[in-house]
């Protein structure tokens, strides 16, 4: 499947801003079953410098400043893609899950050396025993990984109600546990936050997800959303991305942008500035087939 | 023991003879046979030769100069409470040049050691992948930061500034508790210390050949020049400040004008383009090295802590683009992970292929199954502390718990191993510290700084001791300790003379302009001329109140002295005069006694100086020493220590002159011996427009609702003014109101008039740099014009009138008039800068799906 995907957002302040700082994490990664045809990432108004590198985990960063006076800023991405089609292992396959966890615990070979910082807490993930406690029922002893996983990510999915309302970006995950209330950026920390304090390692992942319309009505333009999911590493087969919001292994319909140990890692858009009063931010995020191809409905995925 | 040993086994007696360290440590001085070690030998005889009345001198010496240079040191956690002073002992702690070069060396490989583990750790990462490290050591440590691999070309050294902080166990070896690599301090009160008690025993600082210390400085400079990568003939290093809210800002004005660098704080900088700048007057200036004095966390909004109020965003980006250099570079933290201490011996052998010479204290990492059951089997011998952030928490000694704190402890471990280390407790030697009445054996902490070299790391020969009292033993905290100790290393030979002066290899480029000064300074300076001058004048006016208090005025001048007092309290509005009840002589004195020494009072004269220092030690670097010296004396605690309640009148008299006469020398400094760039020219215009408001206001406060006699009013207002002796020999004896107000307001010879302010006034603000730099938009002289011309507008004869039931209202509008504009002068002064200095905000984060 190929992909046409435009991401703007766009900052509008109420005084004039001298001079601003960003960093962008906007382009999209080309990686087994995902290629990226083309991208541009467009700042307007121009940028007095702009700069990309390449973090820790891979993902490309676009540093830029402004440094004369403006009111508004906006940031577009703009890019295709193209997902192969894929066959995810079978889950019951796979080895079991306190392999898992002692091969990375050991960090013997290159392979689980490169899993190590998934394992361990960072800023949004914290462990913490109720997490495990949580998770257990999925994991009884010698249960094979992926098989686990999934179960947790169904159980999540079916105990937990999505809505925006009830979290923000700082709600500590133990909230989301308690309330069982949340959205995908909630349930994906969560699930990493269980895996880890089993000793398992798993990475955020953040990208777009494609939606499709009420059945009868045009595709409105910037209605689909920044979706946010988590892999884990599968040792002999590598990482396995499961997506709790929607209660799926993510197949051709989710597009990645980049990965991390949490949010924070992949942040899309980060930035600071002088002056500006108050500010408002939108964002529109529009995903679509870039030619005919059978829509398959899923149960109405959810970003 | 027999009477002979007794006498062969006493010190050289003396002062030594009550010295009684404890039997189960190890003691500087005294050996286990109760003998002087051979390299106190000298030393003991220069301390026997003092005797107690010598070092009674010394030490009182010692507490003067401190007080003198205002050496302090703030009270962690405690931003607005008074700064602690410095504290140092009149007897050095003493190394013989052997002593002191196998420490030295020891130092040295561990040093080098901890670069290349950071070099390792964000870069190849060997030691991970040899299984050195486990990984949870690095990637579950909050200290390592994920932003810096990479950051810096790999190879970078990272450490050009190191502090260990040492400890002496019984059996005489140095252990190192805490590695410090973030922003060491100390270094600076190393120096301020040395120059203090070299000043103390100037002969037997000679005749002992005490090692000096500015080679370490040089070094130092030198290497952080040659990471220039621009710029490298003359490079711009800065010292970067947490400011003044840190314990030790003290010491980051000292060492940065030690070193000749520019103090700033993260306000000052910013990043344009690839390239840091600092924000200066006359525009951005390059900055081509950091020295900073933050930790890794408070570098940069972007990528790291997003809410650090210490912050300059862009730092890191700046970094990686290689146009500025950090020291110590960004992630050096990690190293002062506790737990890494446990690892140290096996790194030296992967990295160094040598054996640790400078050993930790002893350290089990709990996260290592065979350290966490050597700590269940030695629980009560141990101390625990937070595994990876140094500063977390304190350690707790497991003996000191009770049975259920003890059991609570274990079970936090239990549950996160990976997060606690156990040490042995340490058990530091002891030194001599004079108490004032005698030597009390006092433990020990030595800090040591290592500089990077090209081919190593130079160390200071010399160091910091942190000293504490039997009662309050330092433990196996390392930064804590009440007083300090100059540390000597003693050369075999003389040695030479170093300074950190004429050093420099390349021919510098004269520079005469001070557009240099970061606008924040502008900001402080022209709060502290116009505190300075608010103080000067408040002095005036109380003294003039308090002279008539003594003199036989009762009851005649009792309503003009009520006018005067009210007048003190600087109300805008004349409510204040309108209070027409009489007062008792007796509550105008309480009130005067208010406006003195109560600090609440907002237009008091101890509220007016308190602020007046903390805005000085904000631009100490800026400050001469002596004018320091001036300001630090500036202290009402210490120039009256006395009850304020039954203080008598004439002591509170002298006291009034006292300090008018150090306001006037500050202010003679500040004439004299600054440079007339924009720094002088902000301190200058404070001066000025305070000096202008403050005579507007008295005249309006005083004459336009007038009470009782004129003539006695008169003459306390040209008191002052300060405008007496003029007066007298222009008019004699005759007091009229239109003459006094032209020498106070319109005569431009007169320098205590308003039109003498107002005329240098416009000459500051038009020789202020005017080229624009972003934010900057002069401040306005129009503002002065306008002041200038309803100034010049007036005929002074027929505002004296008085109009009946109204008072002299004309007099009152026209010296508003007047004021009215240089208020607004000094807001758009001080918007204008601070704006200059604005926080940085975040922008919102994303929506959220």
């Amino acid at each position: 499947m190929r992909y046409q995907v435009i991401h703007t957002t766009t900052y509008e302040y109420s005084e004039t801003v001298p001079l601003c700082h960003n960093q962008v994490r906007l382009t999209p990664r080309g990686f087994g079953r995902q290629q990226v045809l083309r991208h541009s990432l467009t700042v307007a108004p121009r940028p007095s410098m702009r700069r990309e590198w390449t973090d820790l985990f891979g993902n490309t960063v676009t540093y830029f400043s402004l440094e004369q006076f403006h009111n508004r800023l906006t940031v577009t991405s703009q890019g295709a893609l193209e997902v192969a089609p894929w066959t995810p292992p079978n889950l019951t396959q796979t080895p079991a899950w306190e392999i898992a966890r002692d091969d990375v615990r050991a960090a013997r070979t290159a392979e689980t050396l490169f899993a190590a910082p998934f394992v361990f807490e960072s800023p949004f993930v914290p462990y913490w025993p109720e997490a495990a406690e949580y998770a257990r029922p999925s994991f009884p002893a010698g249960r094979p990984l992926a098989a686990a996983v999934m179960d947790l990510t169904e159980r999540i999915h079916a105990e937990f109600v999505f809505d925006p309302r009830a979290t923000t970006i700082n709600t500590p995950v133990g909230e989301v546990l308690t309330y069982r209330r949340g959205v995908c950026q909630d349930f994906a920390h969560l699930q990493i936050s269980c895996l880890r304090s089993l000793g398992l390692p798993a990475r955020y992942v953040s990208g777009y997800l494609l939606t499709d319309p009420p059945p009868g009505q045009p595709k409105l333009i910037g209605v689909d959303a920044s979706h946010a999911w988590l892999a884990v590493f599968v040792p002999s087969y590598g990482w396995l991305d499961f997506d709790p919001t929607n209660n799926q292994i993510p197949g051709q319909r989710h597009l990645t942008l980049g990965w991390g140990r949490d949010y924070g890692d992949v942040c899309p858009i980060k930035g600071t500035f002088l002056g500006g009063g108050t500010h408002r931010m939108q964002v529109a995020v529009d995903v679509r087939p870039l030619e005919e191809a059978n829509p398959q409905t899923n149960g109405g995925p959810r970003g | 023991m027999s009477a002979t040993e007794m006498a062969e086994a006493q010190p050289a007696g003396g002062l030594f003879l009550d010295y009684a360290p404890p039997p189960d440590v190890y003691d500087e001085v005294l050996g286990a046979d109760g003998r002087v070690r051979d390299s106190w030998q000298p030393f003991a005889q220069v301390l026997n030769g003092l005797g107690p009345a010598g070092l009674l001198h010394r030490g009182d010496q010692v507490k003067r100069l401190l007080r003198e240079n205002g050496v302090t040191y703030s009270t962690q956690g405690a931003p607005q409470g008074p700064d602690r002073p410095w504290e140092l002992d009149p007897i050095p702690l003493l190394f013989s040049s052997a002593q002191w070069q196998t420490l030295a060396r020891a130092v040295e490989q561990r040093a080098l050691l901890l670069n290349l583990i950071l070099q390792d750790v964000y870069g190849p990462q060997n030691l991970l992948k040899a299984g050195i490290f486990p990984p949870s050591l690095v990637y579950g440590n909050p200290s390592w930061l994920a932003t810096a691999k990479g950051l810096a070309p790999l190879g970078s050294p990272f450490l050009q500034l190191y502090a260990g902080h040492l400890a002496r166990q019984p059996d005489g070896r140095w252990v190192v508790l805490a590695d410090r690599t973030q922003g060491p301090t100390g270094a600076g009160y190393a120096v301020e210390n040395r120059l203090v008690i070299a000043r103390t025993l100037p002969q037997d600082f000679q005749s002992l050949h005490v090692e000096r210390l500015a080679s370490f400085y040089i070094a130092l400079r030198d290497t952080l020049h040659s990471m220039a990568r621009t710029h490298r003939d003359n490079p711009r290093v800065v010292l970067l400040s947490p400011g003044p809210r840190s314990p030790t800002y003290f010491e980051d004005g000292y060492l940065a004008r030690y070193l000749g660098y520019t103090l700033v704080e993260g306000g000052d900088l910013t990043v344009r383009g690839d390239q840091v700048f600092l924000k200066t007057l006359g525009g951005l200036l390059p900055v081509d090295v950091i020295l900073r004095r933050i930790p890794d966390e408070d570098c940069d909004p972007l990528e790291l802590r997003a809410d650090s109020p210490l912050s300059t965003p862009g730092l890191l980006q700046a970094v990686r683009s290689g146009q500025v250099v950090v020291a110590n570079g960004i992630g050096s933290g990690f190293l002062e992970s506790p737990a890494l201490l446990a690892f140290l011996p096996a790194a030296c052998r992967i990295l160094l292929n040598q054996d640790l010479q400078l050993p930790s204290v002893a350290t089990w990492w709990c996260g290592r199954p065979a350290d966490l059951s050597y700590v269940e089997a030695h629980w009560e011998e141990l101390v625990v502390r937070p595994a990876f952030v140094y500063k977390a928490a304190p350690p707790i000694s497991v003996r000191l718990l009770s049975p259920d704190e003890r059991a609570g402890l274990w079970e936090r471990i239990c549950r996160r191993p990976d997060r606690y280390v156990a040490q042995e407790e340490v058990r530091r030697s002891t030194a001599p510290v004079w108490t004032g009445q005698q030597l009390q054996p006092w433990h020990v902490g030595l800090r040591v700084f290592a500089t990077s070299t090209s081919g190593g790391f130079n160390i200071l020969p010399g160091g910091l001791s942190r000293v504490s009292s039997p009662s309050a033993p330092l433990g196996n905290s390392a930064s804590a300790g009440q007083g300090s100790k100059d540390v000597w290393v003693l050369a075999d030979a003389p040695v030479s003379q170093v300074t950190l002066l004429h050093t420099s290899a390349t021919v510098l480029e004269l520079r005469r302009t001070g557009n240099d000064l970061p606008s924040r300074i502008c900001d402080h300076l022209f709060w502290l001329g116009r505190l300075t001058e608010r103080a000067e004048g408040l002095i005036r006016h109380l003294r003039s109140c308090m002279v008539r208090l003594t003199n036989d005025w009762e009851p005649a001048g009792l309503e003009e002295l009520e006018v005067l007092v009210a007048a003190l309290s600087g109300e805008d509005e004349l409510a204040a005069e309108r209070r027409a009840q009489t007062k008792s002589l007796h509550t105008l004195r309480d009130s005067l006694w208010r406006s003195l020494f109560d600090e609440a009072h907002p237009n008091g004269v101890a509220a007016t100086l308190l602020a007046l220092r903390r805005t000085a030690s904000v631009v100490r670097d800026r400050l001469s020493i002596d004018g320091w010296r001036i300001v630090n004396q500036l202290d009402l605690s210490t120039l009256f220590p006395w009850s304020k309640e039954t203080a008598r009148l004439g002591d509170v008299l002298l006291l009034l002159n006292h300090i008018l006469m150090l306001l006037s020398a500050f202010s003679g400094v500040g004439a004299e011996s600054m440079t007339r760039g924009p720094g002088w020219r902000f301190l200058d215009m404070g001066r000025r427009i305070e000096r202008a408001v403050q005579m507007l206001r008295l005249l309006r406060n005083t004459l336009v609702l007038p009470r009782g006699e004129l003539i006695p009013l008169l003459e306390a207002l040209l008191e002052i003014g300060d405008s007496s002796l003029t007066y007298r020999y222009r008019y004699l004896a005759s007091l009229q109101l239109a003459p006094v107000l032209d020498l106070l307001l319109l005569d431009d010879t007169n320098p205590r008039s308003v039109a003498y302010q107002i005329s240098l006034l416009r000459e500051h603000v038009e020789r202020l740099p005017h080229e624009p730099t972003v934010f900057e938009a002069p401040p306005d002289a129009k503002l002065i014009a306008q002041s200038e011309r309803r100034l010049h507008q007036a005929d002074v004869e027929s505002l004296t009138a008085i109009e009946a039931g109204e008072g002299r209202q004309q007099l009152g509008v026209w010296l508003k008039q007047i004021y009215t504009p240089l208020l607004a002068l000094s807001d758009t002064i001080t918007q204008h800068f601070l704006t200059h200095t604005g926080p940085a905000r975040q922008l919102g984060v994303m929506a959220r799906e």
